[in-house]
């Protein structure tokens, strides 16, 4: 099991009162799952989210990633297991000013001291349909490219989990369609663990699981049948089978799966 | 992050608040340049001062007659050298005595006189000397020749011209034998043939000399009667300059001619001062080390109120970027990362006014060296240890003021630095 919660807890406090956000949480994520957890705000999800990217410290219970205590990690070792095997998507985007995009996607990979940052970078881009952006500013974005470059950052690292939060907030339905497209595919086609963090519907309808929060619980945790799971839509099918046809290794898709 | 990709941030974080990093760097500008330059005025003032002393000629010893005392001078004391005690054969016996290192021995008279000379005249310093002045004091004859021994043993009314004093006197003739006439007051009058005029020893110190005389001092006893002549007959001099070989002694050769002079004025106590060239360098120096200790430490406020800019800047930059800091640490900055960060980029910028701040401080003092400012010529002296710290310094204050803020920005939690809106 790649992620597993074991009563895990957190507690805030805010003047006088504790507010537990997560109250003695238990879930197992494994490798390749698509989850949505939803809730309504003060459910706990945002918190369950940075628990479960790192970003945050539970107060009880374990948290095992690969069998591992994270809760027992040094700030170090937290933030390098952060950086290698988590991809985070905010709605908010969280672009730096001022950077090109191929800049923003580069960025995880300087502090990893990584060589080949700019091919890397561009191939991330490829990935999310940015090819031909690389070198705009955030300003010159809009809101749905400006999405898909955060993805293509989350994903330049090739980690294991993609943590989105509230991906699709910031967007309107048809580039929110389009950035869920992408999430679709990297579950289907590279077994990348997706965990999105919505209290929309529509959005949490992508995902092969549900886990429903309230009050710091988990009050329900569905997985959708085989048949009902939502696959990638090809645009054309005959077009792409002509292109795997004749050269494989060039095709994006599948030349991404053999590197992930 | 690699230090050259912090350095990448650093410039880019720098360039792209412009006119706040402008201000900001002024700051160091100021500092930096200040320093170097109120360290080049004081060190100029001492070189002056120093250049002035050497400008009087090369391994010399001064000997002075004391202070008159009270007694003999109707109860007021008079000021150093008034007291009537040395004299021409004081001289004598110096270069007699054989004491080692001496090379020559050159007495000296002064009095001030005017020079008439056809429709020129010239008030200028009469100085009666013997044939070793321009070897001890430093000087070459230009035109004909200085005073000779035979001047001296005949008393003659010969004279020896500065180049200022041919100069005004005989500006379209040669000088050299013709006569010029000098007058002390209303009473006493000379009328001298000039026998050579002195190369002009130039420079703001030796300009000075050129407008002196040299006439034998045996002759100015001998016209100035009992005004120059002491208790016991002997005709007196002002000064007795004494030069020594460059590798003697100089500590060793005063004392020897201490005793030699208490000896032959039976006294216990010196009536007399001997000083090396080197002790009146010494002396002024200890003032003019004092006025650049107090320029450099007013310059040394100005470059840590500098700092402190830079510093403030630095916290208000962690601030308005905190968001920025917690995307860079969503995606695997560590703390130190962020540190690294944050210091290069105040390093960066205290680095930049530190090299901007030699230029222009170095600028300014090659700018204002040899200007005259309210009257005075002005020297500036660079040194190069002021360059070196004033930049050690500034690169000092970059990292102290860069590396608070920098840990205040690491410290930041991730998620509170994102929602940060």
């Amino acid at each position: 099991m790649m992620i597993q919660l074991e009563g895990v807890t957190k507690v805030y406090l805010a003047g006088d009162n504790q507010i537990r956000a997560l109250d003695a949480i238990d879930l197992e994520i494994d490798r390749g799952e698509y989850v949505a957890i939803m809730g309504a705000s003060g459910s706990g999800k945002s918190t369950m989210m940075n628990v479960l990217g790192c970003l945050d410290r539970p107060s009880g219970g374990r948290y095992l990633f690969e069998g591992h205590d994270v809760g027992r990690m040094s700030d170090d070792t937290q933030a390098k297991l952060r950086s290698r095997e988590f991809g985070f998507v905010f709605q908010s985007y969280n672009m730096l000013p001022r950077m090109s995009a191929i800049e923003q996607v580069e960025l995880p990979l300087v502090y990893q001291h990584r060589r080949n940052r700019r091919r890397l970078a561009r191939e991330a881009l490829k990935r999310v349909g940015l090819a031909d952006r690389m070198h705009h500013k955030p300003t010159q974005l809009s809101g749905g490219q400006q999405q898909r470059v955060a993805i293509a950052r989350a994903l330049v690292v090739n980690p294991r989990v993609v943590l989105a939060d509230e991906p699709t907030g910031a967007l309107d339905t048809h580039t929110g369609i389009e950035v869920m497209e992408i999430f679709t595919r990297l579950v289907r086609e590279e077994n990348i663990t997706v965990i999105l963090v919505t209290h929309e519907a529509d959005v949490a309808a992508y995902a092969d699981r549900v886990v429903r929060m309230r009050d710091g619980h988990i009050v329900e945790d569905i997985r959708k049948p085989e048949h009902e799971r939502v696959q990638v839509q090809r645009p054309a099918p005959i077009a792409a089978a002509v292109v795997q046809a004749s050269s494989p290794a060039s095709s994006p898709s599948s030349a991404e799966a053999a590197s992930a | 992050m690699s230090p050259l990709d912090a350095l990448r941030v650093a410039l880019r974080a720098i360039a792209a608040n412009g006119l706040r990093s402008i201000l900001t760097t002024l700051g160091m500008v100021i500092g930096v340049g200040s320093v170097i330059v109120l360290i080049a005025v004081g060190q100029g003032a001492q070189k002056g001062v120093q250049d002035q002393i050497r400008a009087l000629g090369q391994d010399l010893i001064f000997i002075t007659p004391a202070a008159q005392s009270g007694a003999q001078n109707g109860g007021a004391r008079g000021g150093a050298g008034s007291a009537q005690t040395l004299t021409l054969d004081d001289s004598n016996a110096i270069l007699s005595s054989g004491i080692p290192g001496i090379q020559g021995v050159a007495p000296q008279l002064t009095v001030p006189m005017q020079l008439i000379a056809g429709g020129n005249n010239q008030q200028v310093v009469i100085v009666g000397t013997t044939p070793s002045y321009p070897a001890v004091r430093g000087g070459t004859v230009a035109q004909g020749s200085f005073i000779t021994q035979n001047d001296v043993d005949r008393k003659s009314l010969s004279i020896v011209l500065g180049s200022a004093v041919a100069a005004a006197l005989f500006p379209n003739s040669n000088p050299v034998g013709q006569t010029v006439r000098g007058t002390i007051g209303d009473r006493i009058s000379f009328t001298f043939n000039v026998e050579g005029v002195m190369a002009p020893k130039g420079g703001s110190a030796g300009g000075q000399q050129d407008n002196y005389a040299f006439v034998p001092v045996p002759t100015l006893q001998a016209r100035l009667g009992r005004f120059v002549k002491n208790a016991t007959g002997g005709v007196i001099v002002n000064q007795i300059n004494v030069q020594t070989t460059p590798n003697a002694n100089q500590t060793v050769v005063e004392a020897n001619i201490t005793n030699l002079l208490s000896e032959r004025h039976a006294v216990s106590t010196p009536d007399f001062t001997v000083q090396s060239q080197n002790d009146l360098v010494g002396a002024a120096s200890q003032v003019s080390t004092t006025l650049s200790i107090l320029l450099g430490s007013i310059a040394g406020i100005s470059l840590v109120v500098g700092g402190i800019g830079v510093m403030n800047i630095m916290l208000v930059s962690v601030t308005e970027r905190t968001r920025e800091i917690g995307i860079r640490r969503a995606v695997g900055a560590r703390g130190k990362d962020i540190v690294l960060q944050f210091a290069t980029e105040a390093l960066a910028l205290c680095i930049g006014g530190g090299i901007l701040g030699i230029a222009v401080g170095m600028g300014v003092a090659l700018g204002i060296n040899g200007r005259d400012i309210a009257g005075q010529t002005m020297t500036t002296v660079i040194q190069p240890w002021s360059v070196a710290v004033a930049f050690a310094v500034s690169a000092g204050i970059g990292a102290a003021s860069g590396s608070y803020p920098a840990f205040r920005a690491s410290r930041l939690d991730p998620i509170t630095a994102l929602r940060n809106e």
